[in-house]
């Protein structure tokens, strides 16, 4: 398994250069793009907040700059559970005719997460020299916190992508059940902790990484830090679990899916 | 040459299924079976013992068997769907065998679709660089030989441009050119140069005569003259069964069998049109040797008579090439059809071809006319007895004045 790692790291990085210089060149916008869909999701409760029509309380933070960290931060964690089934299905032809380490296609999709994601900080950052948002010390635990949802994210994403292969419902249902998700993640509103919403909180393994995350940037206490360490270590073993299913999974599927 | 065995395929199967939706949920199930073996043949959905077969299941592949040393070269024939491509696959470790075992021992290098994963928007340098580390190439393998794989695709001067803005042909160079700068020790190839000018057809038959020196190749073909050529042992499968292992001739002869006996169902046409209202031979089937006459006799029943026509038969060998006709205007011969019924004798003749099974077909225009009254495509069978050897159908006389 390591081995095929280690094989197929030059294709991966290959992979990647190949995706990234094709991914924007038929585009206007460009790079754009990848910070499009979060900062049209926050622009949205931003003005929702601005007009009175839903009232949030942040805690002292602007709550546009709360919004926007938020979604960004969020769609990391999408980006990143949709990756294995996305690059299963651009592969496909690929996989059908050609024996390469298929790891390299997941390795190409988490670099490519972790270049968007690089965009996007561009973005975050702005943001927080705007509405002057400043970090203490905890930002040295920011990075540990995005591989986390990193993670996270690709331990969902590994688990559905072996079905994903087969049935294009997964492919299909993934983008909504991420919309209700992020509702019920503390993404565009601070973590409850009573009601439905809090109670929903306390199962929702997402909402640690997220607050945490948000919490590393903004400077403020890090309330969530016991459930994010759990979260973080339940996560990267699922992880290694869907790596070995996706491995078995991997010659079933070719023969069921074809060219 | 050595006798190191470097592919060894043994009861080799492979089930597929009919209905879609059912094969996703086997293959759900088969997934489920393999990951959490302990739930297996407790009872419940996920038993399934492999060597049975589950609804609208069936043996794409069916107990195959083989092996073959360095050096060697076998050819795969049979007709479409008889499960030549599955079994590739398999032994290119893209799907799992059901039962059996496939043992590979060295790079394999395998030609199952040129250019699978060139990226339409990027340039053909790119290109190479992406689709020779799929292949399993270092970016330094690639660096030391980017040159000659340029020659050798012949595109130079298109390098630089977009694949998308390539000819089908041009890619299929490329790709080509890539997969075997490889050089492997196994080679599995699937037919993949149909496309391709002749040119280039013939280079890359070059190229894979030199890479087999030191490489098994497995090489699908539905071009009997290829396989004829190039193989030393051949296999011909039906239906998922490896009917036959043995010399390319005899194999050829049986995949040969098998595609008339489904010609002979009855997709070639008949027409015979007024003043003709039926037309037969003296026979259908003709037994003749090498270097002898074919006397063919038509009757035919027409309602008025018809004049200055030109009959020609025209011969198809087993591949079904047209590659030998007579004609009577070529004879200066324009015949007139009297009315009503009468019998035409015509002799055929010498008949050159090889030992083997051929079909003629007969047809009858007026001349300068483009319009055939009569065309019964491929009704004579023409069986030419002996042990003519040879690969051309066509083998000229002659001797040598020494």
């Amino acid at each position: 398994m390591v081995a095929d790692v280690w094989a197929g790291r030059e294709l991966a990085w290959r992979l990647f250069v190949r995706d990234l210089s094709a991914q924007y060149r038929q585009t206007f916008l460009g790079y754009v793009w990848a910070f499009l869909p979060p900062l049209a999701a926050s622009l949205t409760f931003i003005f929702l907040n601005a007009q009175g029509i839903v009232k949030i309380d942040t805690g002292g933070m602007p709550y546009a700059a709360f919004a926007m960290m938020g979604t960004l931060l969020w769609q990391v964690f999408v980006d990143a559970m949709q990756m294995p089934s996305q690059a299963l299905a651009q592969a496909r032809p690929m996989l059908a005719k050609i024996n390469f380490p298929r790891e390299a296609i997941l390795m190409a999709g988490a670099y490519m997460v972790g270049f968007n994601f690089l965009v996007r900080l561009v973005l975050l950052v702005g943001v927080m020299a705007w509405w002057k948002v400043v970090p203490n010390q905890s930002l040295a635990l920011f990075l540990p916190a995005i591989l986390a949802l990193v993670i996270c994210g690709m331990a969902f994403g590994m688990m559905l992508a072996p079905l994903g292969g087969l049935y294009g419902d997964i492919t299909r249902g993934i983008p909504i059940v991420a919309q209700f998700w992020m509702l019920l993640t503390p993404v565009v509103y601070p973590a409850r902790t009573s009601g439905l919403a809090g109670a929903l909180a306390q199962f929702n393994p997402v909402s640690p990484l997220i607050v945490t995350a948000r919490e590393t940037l903004s400077g403020q206490p890090l309330t969530f830090l016991p459930a994010f360490v759990l979260v973080t270590i339940i996560s990267l073993l699922v992880l290694i679990a869907g790596w070995i299913g996706f491995r078995i999974a991997m010659p079933h599927l070719i023969a069921r899916m074809g060219g | 040459m050595n006798d190191e065995v470097l592919i060894s395929v043994s009861g080799v199967s492979k089930k597929f299924c009919r209905s879609l939706k059912r094969s996703l949920w086997y293959g759900v199930q088969d997934v489920v079976g393999e990951a959490l073996p302990f739930l297996r043949g407790k009872g419940g959905s996920v038993s399934q013992d492999e060597h049975s077969l589950r609804r609208d299941e069936f043996w794409a592949v069916n107990d195959v068997s083989f092996e073959l040393k360095r050096g060697e070269c076998l050819g795969l024939i049979g007709r479409n769907g008889a499960g030549k491509t599955t079994l590739l696959k398999m032994l290119n470790n893209l799907i799992k065998p059901d039962t059996g075992t496939i043992t590979m021992r060295g790079r394999v290098g395998a030609l199952i679709a040129l250019g699978a994963g060139f990226n339409p928007i990027l340039t053909g340098r790119e290109n190479v660089y992406v689709n020779g580390s799929i292949l399993g190439m270092t970016k330094q393998e690639i660096d030391e030989q980017i040159d000659e794989i340029i020659d050798f695709a012949e595109i130079r001067e298109f390098i630089d441009s977009p694949v998308q803005s390539y000819s089908s042909g041009m890619q299929v160079r490329l790709g080509f050119a890539v997969a075997t700068a490889l050089k492997p020790d196994i080679l599995i190839l699937d037919e993949v140069l149909a496309v391709g000018d002749m040119a280039f057809r013939n280079k890359c038959y070059n190229r894979i005569g030199k890479l087999r020196t030191h490489a098994a190749v497995i090489f699908v073909s539905h071009n009997m003259d290829h396989v004829a050529n190039i193989t030393d042992v051949s296999a011909v499968m039906q239906k998922g069964h490896c009917v036959f292992v043995g010399p390319p001739s005899d194999a050829i002869r049986l995949y040969n069998q098998e595609n008339q006996a489904s010609q002979e169902d009855g997709s070639d046409f008949h027409t015979v049109e007024p003043p003709f209202t039926a037309i037969t031979f003296n026979q259908d089937t003709f037994h003749i040797h090498y270097g002898e006459m074919l006397h063919l006799e038509l009757f035919y029943k027409s309602t008025e008579s018809i004049s200055d026509t030109n009959i020609r038969v025209a011969f198809y060998d087993q591949n079904d090439a047209f590659f030998a006709e007579w004609n009577s205007s070529f004879h200066n011969t324009l015949y007139d059809f009297p009315y009503a019924g009468n019998s035409v004798a015509l002799e055929i003749g010498p008949i050159l071809f090889k030992s083997g099974s051929y079909r003629a077909s007969l047809l009858i225009q007026k001349q300068n006319s483009i319009h055939h009254n009569v065309w019964i495509s491929k009704a004579i069978r023409v069986n030419i007895a002996g042990s003519t050897r040879g690969y051309a159908p066509y083998q000229l006389t002659g001797a040598i004045k020494g």
